[in-house]
């Protein structure tokens, strides 16, 4: 994941702090992720159509003054689809983010400040996780964990979230804890606590939001394999993932239909990994090994 | 000592999979219908009428027999099904490692040379719009132009002919699914090695190697690469499992009847011991295909081992 290099970090040291621009490119990913939250959030109160209104008047329309970018083979209005459909992957991929830091995030950053032999345990037990793909362990569970629900989704690709969040946050901590201030810290008696949350978490704070967002975008991805499988939300509720399997049969005919969801989706997260990814060199001179 | 622990690990979580099923899990199994007969077998094969550590040991006893429980849709045996469906994964991931190590090892080693220049910016934003784009979609774009606009036969939906049949046809039906796992390959093996060629070419035995005259071919090859191979190498171990799941969707999409497709179907017509099977087979073939790699890198690279 990382592109980082020795030779890139050996650059950035001699450099003055904070000397690269975040650039305009970086705004307008945070306008357009901006956006797709804001449409997520009010997608009731603007003016759209019902993403679930059946017209059967206008079935298969191309892009258009009356539906901006379509209907589909029932007549529903994809653009209003889309903007819904975000609601899915922003809540799976905040969601399930959320759950791999409140647990992952705090044991990794005990397991790299306290060592020994909890750390070693711990490590040992992350890393056999990680050993499963994750997509092929949610499939699993959820394929018998029935019926679905949005909650179910969340839980198991958060949980199964955790390692990696673990992992990124341990080696953050790590490169952070041998530092002299934190050194300093320990002489003057501070407590663990204290060390953890004034000392420590600042330092990984950059590493941490950039892999947060990483993250929601890896997620968003996850499920959208899940709902192209058929495996997430039932329809009618619309997502970008099942928006693309629904499409997938009639390719040929109606190719908008499989066209937006998929810009709709690979938009926003390149947003969303350029702003990680940004943060990251912005802050960050050291490389944290993904 | 770790792969034993892993494989306990994977074990117990296939076997509690058809716990989570709503209700007795041999009428879930079964469906209501279900013969006296067949519900015998399948208690026979899960062990459900002992309490659930015992159950653990007699399915785990099966399992290593081979015995993977009958597929109560096809009612053939479960190892059956994935020993004929698992072939073509490999297929397609080999193909497509074949395409992603010859495309980014030469455009890694373009990048290296000199970082930051134009090559190099236009690669590193490539990959990283490709880093954006799930397989998911990739596929579809490119069945669309391919095989619908283009035109190009063999390629689309259902198109699939098993290699023994006719390997030309074979070949053209598994290119856009091969080629869709390559992007996503290439992504990742192009910046690990990028990477660890531009630290490489800051050591000294490559100054050395320079100011010996010799030319940038072999410096390149012999001096360079050798030693970021083990980067790339790690990086292809980490890939597998991504690639396996990759492979899952675009044989979905295609219907070619490899562990993907066959899983997918197999959970809407809630065939479970199929998914169970599945399941397992995969994720231990995920750690088994890990551990091969460690292995090797440990060969390649004799620092590792005694670290």
């Amino acid at each position: 994941m990382s592109n980082f290099s020795l030779a890139d970090a050996a650059i950035m040291v001699e450099r003055p702090e904070k000397s690269r621009p975040l650039g305009l490119f970086f705004w307008i990913c945070v306008f357009w992720v901006g956006l797709n939250i804001f449409g997520a959030i009010f997608a009731n109160l603007l003016p759209l159509a019902n993403p679930l209104n059946e017209n059967f008047n206008a079935i298969n329309a191309g892009p258009g003054l009356h539906h901006l970018l379509g209907t589909d083979d029932l007549g529903r209005d994809i653009f209003s689809r889309i903007v819904y459909g975000s609601r899915v992957s922003i809540t799976v991929g905040l969601g399930a983010i959320f759950i791999g830091y409140g647990i992952g995030a705090p044991l990794g950053m005990l397991a790299a400040y306290r060592r020994g032999r909890f750390d070693a345990i711990l490590t040992t037990i992350m890393y056999v996780l990680l050993a499963f793909p994750a997509l092929i362990a949610t499939i699993a569970v959820l394929s018998f964990w029935t019926p679905r629900s949005l909650l179910k989704i969340i839980v198991v690709i958060g949980i199964a979230s955790i390692p990696l969040v673990y992992r990124v946050i341990r080696t953050a901590t790590l490169s952070v804890a041998t530092k002299d201030y934190v050194v300093a810290a320990k002489v003057q008696g501070a407590t663990d606590r204290r060390i953890l949350m004034k000392e420590l978490l600042p330092n990984i704070a950059p590493i941490a939001v950039s892999f947060f967002l990483i993250g929601v975008a890896t997620v968003i991805i996850l499920e959208g394999a899940l709902a192209f499988l058929g495996l997430s939300v039932n329809p009618p509720t619309p997502s970008w993932g099942n928006m693309i399997n629904e499409a997938r049969t009639v390719l040929a005919q109606n190719f908008w239909l499989a066209f937006f969801p998929s810009l709709a989706l690979c938009l926003f997260l390149i947003a969303l990994n350029f702003i990680g990814d940004r943060i990251r060199s912005h802050f960050d001179v050291t490389e944290v090994k993904l | 000592m770790l792969l034993v622990g892993i494989v306990f690990v994977i074990s117990v979580g296939s076997f509690y999979l058809i716990h989570l099923l709503p209700g007795n899990p041999a009428t879930v199994i079964l469906g209501f219908g279900a013969t006296p007969e067949a519900k015998a077998i399948l208690y026979k094969q899960l062990g459900l009428n002992k309490p659930i550590y015992l159950q653990y040991f007699v399915w785990l006893g099966n399992i290593l027999h081979g015995n993977l429980g009958i597929s109560f849709i096809s009612q053939t045996t479960v190892s059956s099904v994935i020993r004929s469906a698992l072939p073509i994964d490999g297929e397609i991931i080999i193909l497509s490692q074949i395409m992603a190590f010859a495309v980014a090892i030469p455009t890694a080693m373009r990048s290296a040379r000199k970082p930051d220049g134009i090559v190099d910016r236009f690669l590193g934003a490539t990959s990283f719009t490709l880093l954006s784009i799930p397989p998911y979609i990739l596929i579809i774009v490119m069945v669309l132009f391919i095989s619908i606009k283009l035109g190009v036969s063999g390629t689309g939906p259902s198109a699939y002919v098993s290699f023994g049949t006719d390997w030309i046809t074979n070949l053209e039906s598994l290119s856009l699914p091969a080629f869709t796992l390559a992007t996503g390959s290439f992504v990742v093996y192009y910046r690990v090695l990028r990477s660890d060629l531009i630290a490489t070419l800051q050591e000294e035995f490559i100054t050395m190697a320079r100011s010996k005259g010799l030319s940038q071919r072999r410096i390149m090859w012999r001096h360079a690469f050798r030693p970021s191979s083990v980067a790339l190498l790690g990086a292809a171990s980490v890939n597998i499992g991504g690639l396996l799941a990759a492979g899952f969707v675009v044989q979905y999409l295609l219907q070619i009847p490899g562990l993907g497709y066959t899983l997918i179907l197999a959970i809407n017509e809630s065939d479970f011991l199929v998914v169970q099977g599945i399941v397992l087979t995969v994720s231990i073939l995920v750690v088994a295909i890990n551990f091969f790699f460690d292995f090797i890198i440990n060969i390649v690279d004799p620092r590792i081992s005694r670290e």
